[in-house]
């Protein structure tokens, strides 16, 4: 199952077309939604327009690939169950969000490889499809990088 | 800050935090304090925090105090220090843009002061040293 959410601050429209595009085509692959105020209702998957959190988080588990506007609380939800996440981050340009920091999360995270971050409809389809290329090497495990445990430690006992 | 809970392994540690349902996510021998959840918008709240904070490090007198934010660890920092322990902040990985506010703040009161991203570290700010994944 794909398990697409918009988040909690307002409509995502072209995310929400752009899935149920794919879905269209992809009537062999279950897909379930969070599409907050969004306009376009979709026809290929079942959705809600918001999740209850202990809902939001059995949605995260039972997914095998999350799909997501690039908010951070989102991202690394995500990232600690291990799914490959796709993020096509809300635009300023496009009345998505106030400003674009989503683009720049993206990217952040696009660099560390921890997800595949899209521009686009087409971008979005095309990561789709290699989803089944796509794999949660990038799963991280339950403590942080060695760098930094040995940073703070030397510190403590240093 | 469970996902760096090993590099103080070992060590007495009472965790504080703002939500009492994390007792049971952590070890039943290490101490556990709940402090009223603040922020710059909520003033009175604030200064509860505080006073708890203040409690809290008073009676725990930690030797270190480590935190990822926000406000309670912008007060854990502060008053642990003028109690003479080691403090290091560690900015949460949701601050990707900029530092978050309390980390902004606390670089003051803090002896290691670490962000979690490459692109904001500085030889004037704080220092990147790896993340939490």
């Amino acid at each position: 199952m794909i398990f697409v959410t918009v988040g909690t601050q307002g409509s995502f429209d072209r995310l929400v077309t752009a899935m149920d595009e794919w879905a269209r085509e992809h009537p062999e692959t279950d897909v379930f939604a969070q599409i907050g105020p969004s306009e376009s209702e979709p026809e290929h998957f079942d959705f809600q327009r918001d999740l209850e959190p202990a809902d939001f988080q059995r949605h995260l588990e039972n997914a095998s690939a999350v799909v997501a506007h690039a908010g951070c609380g989102t991202i690394l939800s995500a990232l600690e169950l291990g799914k490959p996440v796709v993020v096509m981050p809300r635009r300023a340009d496009l009345g998505e969000h106030r400003n674009d920091h989503q683009v720049a999360t993206a990217e952040r995270f696009a660099d560390l490889e921890r997800v595949r971050a899209v521009e686009d409809t087409a971008a979005l389809h095309r990561v789709l499809d290699e989803l089944a290329d796509l794999e949660p090497a990038a799963r991280i495990d339950a403590g942080a990088q060695t760098e930094l445990l040995d940073r703070i430690r030397s510190f403590i006992d240093g | 800050m469970q996902r760096v809970a090993a590099s103080f392994a070992g060590h007495r540690i009472t965790w504080v935090t703002t939500l009492p349902g994390y007792r049971e996510q952590v070890p039943t021998d290490d101490g556990f304090r709940v402090v009223h959840d603040a922020n710059l918008q909520r003033k009175l709240g604030l200064v509860l925090l505080a006073l708890q904070t203040f409690w809290t490090i008073l009676v725990t007198r930690p030797d270190v105090v480590i935190s990822t934010g926000a406000a309670p660890g912008y007060f854990a920092l502060r008053f642990g220090k003028w109690f003479g322990a080691k403090t290091i902040w560690v900015d949460s990985i949701a601050n990707v843009e900029r530092l978050s506010v309390s980390g902004a703040k606390v670089r003051r009161f803090a002896d290691l002061w670490l962000t979690q991203w490459p692109h904001l570290a500085d030889d004037d700010g704080p220092e990147f040293a790896g993340a939490v994944l």
